[in-house]
């Protein structure tokens, strides 16, 4: 359980500001899912994979007569998806994205906070580039230049379908190809090389496509829908077929983002999730951006500068100068400082005096001379949000 | 040095007795009160304990080994995978398996069928921790834990869709109108060892019983029941106790001129020859929840377990219609007479000195012990689960208990003194608000006619 302290939030802030704004503008909206969520909502096939399951944490609620659990959301994909299918299922389209933390047994970190987006009945190309897109441009706006790496779930359960062994899956994405050894060898090269090299344009997959049997070329079409369009937007990405472990919910394209070899955050599309949950077949996917993963990684933002008042003997007038320079937008704190002050000011008789850490005086003589001190000293100011 | 081992009581303890003959154990068997045996080893200090306390004890160190069935050790390893036990060796007798099972009436054959219900399923055992895990394994999509003192057999069909239960064969379950639908494994009695113990204590004299060759008679189960039709939905579903209670609310519900033959037998099904009221013997511990959920509109319990279901489950829609006067014990707060405190507040005093590094509360009663604990600033402290005869576990296994007591006898025969009561109990008809309300003039009449027993 880690603490996040005054210069990690400011970093937590200045993360979800930006991420907050930019989903703002794509025309996204802001919900929040409660915390505690009943256990039965992650249960099903198709929603956590069992290791996640087995790592929830789950409990009777003081309710919980009915033998019904709760559980501390694992997840921030599904809720939405429930939140969705119970109050919004009129609309036909809904681009939604959350702040929130998600709560699992690791040995550091159970509980972490994500910014989290969600394009629910958009269907593929256009609402996975889109996605690709507003996170880009989310983590640009932070600085951070990040590679995307891109696989398709949807292509692989069924390539493993065809030959078989779609039960292999979970193997075959953590690299252990040992199930393919019943297969026809060739059939069974062209898998390992799809599975071990790594593309980066259009051309990679459709030389695949090419090697494999025809009737299962159309299975890349969508893939390849996708990387073309990144391409011809201008993006990079990295083609690595290994992709989608975690979540049993991705049915097509999956992307993670990374910054050097750390991911910071990952997502994919999931078409049968709202079908599981209500019946009623739609298109959907998200992705979540980690803020633990992008608070390391962004460049640290020093605390702004504070006034120090000291009131001696004249509290009132202080209380009334620290109420007037805040008006203003100034830092002013009375008394104490828990940080060496940037700025200090003494009251003496009808003189204002005003240091700064180098010793520097000034000495005035009304609120407006102060405030064009403060001006010309270049002391920070917070904006109004 | 003292080697200490824990030994079951119950089915186990004939065959036990039998294997463990060569360590000279006296005290050791059927209807036998004594919890502390002595035997011809001098290093040896045996306890007995119900079969589901002792991986526990093992487990928390308190024990060195511990003969119990395999089930209570996997149950205790599917909450808790790091527990220090090692299970040393399987005995051989006891032999059963652990069955996931449903009624004879049931829709379902298997598990597949099972996998595709949509509709919640109420899994009942006396395993919950087992049953969990196999839920989530199956990828049930709605279920519900019915954790269980014992009779799960007794549930099925409307009472529970599933049942986790350890049985000796399948033959067993159709006795009782239950198919398997899997075994998740096979249990028999074993040996199970404290991690640090095994590793660091030499327990060669106490394990020289192993290689000893004897012969096991397994006791045959004999009993044949038919299964009754199911409830009807406007019948007045009773539930009436076994075991301690049973003899009580016999001669109770004689008195109301009743028929009781059928319950006194011990038939889990009984008539009472009440017309309308339909009847299901199970542990009067079940009853709050089993209430609460739906499955019974009144039951006859005890105070005592009303109150701890009420303890953790403080919305719960359950009332005490009738006190029915009988069975009265005094839940009570229990020390060891040689602990040199008197009263609630001294125990917080001698905790909050540091002589003891945190309190150990036994009690069968956890939610009581746990909120009282909560509420009389005992902390820190630790609670450890027991299913009866918690008087066997002070001083050297646990420094508090909340424990029943009717005259007190017990408890200063043990050596232990009561430092504070909690409450009276007594035994009492309870029901559930919801059922009060839809069922209201039928329950009234059965209500009524209960009230006649009152004195």
């Amino acid at each position: 359980m880690n603490d996040l302290l005054p210069s990690q939030m400011r970093k937590f802030r200045y993360i979800e500001d930006v991420f907050r704004k930019t989903c703002l503008k794509w025309g996204y909206e802001e919900i929040r899912t409660p915390v505690l969520e009943y256990l039965h909502l992650f249960t099903a096939t198709g929603t956590l994979t069992p290791d996640m399951l087995s790592k929830v944490y789950s409990f009777l609620d003081w309710d919980g007569w009915s033998g019904e659990r709760v559980v501390l959301r694992p997840d921030g994909t599904i809720p939405t998806a429930r939140l969705f299918v119970q109050e919004l299922k009129d609309q036909n389209l809904a681009r939604l994205f959350y702040v929130e933390n998600i709560f699992s047994f690791q040995a550091k970190e159970r509980e972490r906070w994500q910014c989290g987006v969600e394009f629910i009945g958009g269907s593929s190309p256009l609402a996975d580039a889109e996605l690709i897109s507003l996170a880009l441009e989310v983590l640009n706006g932070l600085g951070l230049k990040a590679e995307v790496r891109i696989g398709h779930i949807g292509l692989v359960k069924s390539l493993l379908s065809y030959m078989g062994i779609e039960e292999a899956l979970d193997k075959v994405l953590i690299g252990d190809l040992k199930p393919l050894s019943s297969i026809e060898p060739e059939l069974r090269r062209t898998f390992s090389l799809l599975f071990e090299l790594k593309g980066y344009s259009p051309g990679f997959l459709k030389n695949f496509q090419s090697l494999l049997p025809t009737p299962l070329r159309p299975s890349l079409d969508d893939f390849l829908r996708i990387v073309e369009l990144l391409t011809s937007l201008g993006y990079e990405y990295r083609i690595d077929m290994a992709l989608g472990r975690g979540f049993e919910y991705y049915t097509g394209v999956v992307f993670q983002f990374f910054f050097g070899e750390e991911k910071i955050g990952g997502g994919g599309r999931y078409d049968d999730l709202i079908h599981l949950l209500s019946g009623k077949k739609m298109p959907a996917s998200g992705f979540a951006l980690y803020i633990e993963k992008l608070i390391k990684h962004v460049k640290d933002l020093p605390p702004k500068h504070s006034i120090l008042i000291l009131p001696e003997d004249r509290v009132k007038e202080a209380f009334s100068l620290a109420q007037k320079l805040r008006q203003e937008g100034y830092i002013v704190e009375i008394g104490e400082s828990s940080i060496l002050p940037t700025f200090t000011i003494k009251l003496k008789g009808e003189e204002i005096f005003l240091f700064n850490r180098e010793g520097k005086t000034k000495c005035l003589t009304s609120f407006s001379q102060l405030l064009q001190a403060l001006e010309e000293w270049g002391v920070d100011k917070i904006s109004s949000a | 040095m003292l080697i200490k081992l824990a030994l079951p009581k119950g089915r186990l303890l004939n065959p036990t007795a039998h294997r463990l003959k060569v360590l000279g154990l006296k005290g050791y068997s059927e209807g036998t009160r004594s919890y502390r045996l002595s035997s011809s080893l001098p290093s040896l200090f045996a306890k007995v304990f119900q079969e589901k306390d002792i991986p526990i004890q093992v487990s928390i160190g308190n024990y060195d080994l511990g003969i119990c069935g395999s089930e209570w050790v996997e149950e205790l390893l599917a909450k808790y995978p790091q527990s220090p036990i090692i299970k040393v060796k399987d005995l051989g007798y006891g032999c059963g398996g652990l069955y996931l099972a449903t009624s004879l009436l049931s829709p379902f054959s298997s598990l597949e069928e099972i996998k595709d219900f949509t509709q919640p399923l109420r899994l009942a055992s006396e395993f919950p921790n087992l049953t969990e895990s196999v839920a989530l394994k199956l990828r049930l999509r709605r279920f519900k834990i019915f954790p269980l003192w014992g009779a799960a057999e007794v549930y099925p069909p409307e009472d529970a869709e599933l049942v986790l239960i350890s049985c000796p064969s399948p033959s067993w379950l159709k006795k009782r109108g239950l198919k398997p639908l899997s075994c998740l494994f096979p249990t028999s009695a074993c040996l199970i060892a404290n991690r640090t113990s095994w590793e660091r204590k030499d327990l060669a004299e106490v394990l020289s019983f192993l290689s000893t060759e004897l012969q096991i008679k397994e006791d045959s189960f004999v009993e044949d029941e038919e299964v009754k039709p199911s409830f009807q939905s406007e019948e007045i579903r009773l539930a009436l106790p076994d075991g301690h209670q049973q003899p009580y609310t016999v001669e109770f519900l004689k008195s109301i001129g009743l028929n009781i033959e059928d319950y006194a037998r011990g038939d889990r099904r009984p008539s009472l020859g009440l017309e309308g009221v339909a009847v299901k013997v199970i542990r009067p511990q079940d009853m709050p929840l089993q209430v609460a959920c739906g499955n019974f509109d009144l039951a006859i319990t005890g105070k005592d377990w009303f109150l701890d279901h009420l303890s953790l489950f403080p919305t719960s829609p359950i009332e005490e219609v009738l006190n029915l006067g009988y069975g009265q014990v005094r839940i009570v707060a229990v020390v060891s007479q040689d602990l040199p405190v008197n009263n609630i507040k001294e125990l917080r005093e001698l905790l909050q000195s540091k002589n003891i590094s945190y309190l150990r509360i036994a009690s069968e009663y956890v939610n009581i012990a746990d909120k009282y604990a909560r509420d009389t600033h005992l902390s820190p402290y630790k609670l450890i689960p027991t299913w009866g005869a918690s008087e066997a576990f002070l001083p050297e296994d646990a420094d508090l208990l909340i424990e029943n007591t009717k005259t007190g006898q017990t408890l200063a025969e043990h050596n232990l003194k009561i430092i504070d009561t909690l409450f009276e109990s007594s035994a009492c008809l309870i029901a559930s608000k919801s059922s009060l309300h839809k069922k209201g003039e039928k329950i009234e009449r059965v209500i009524r006619l209960l009230s006649r027993g009152l004195r």
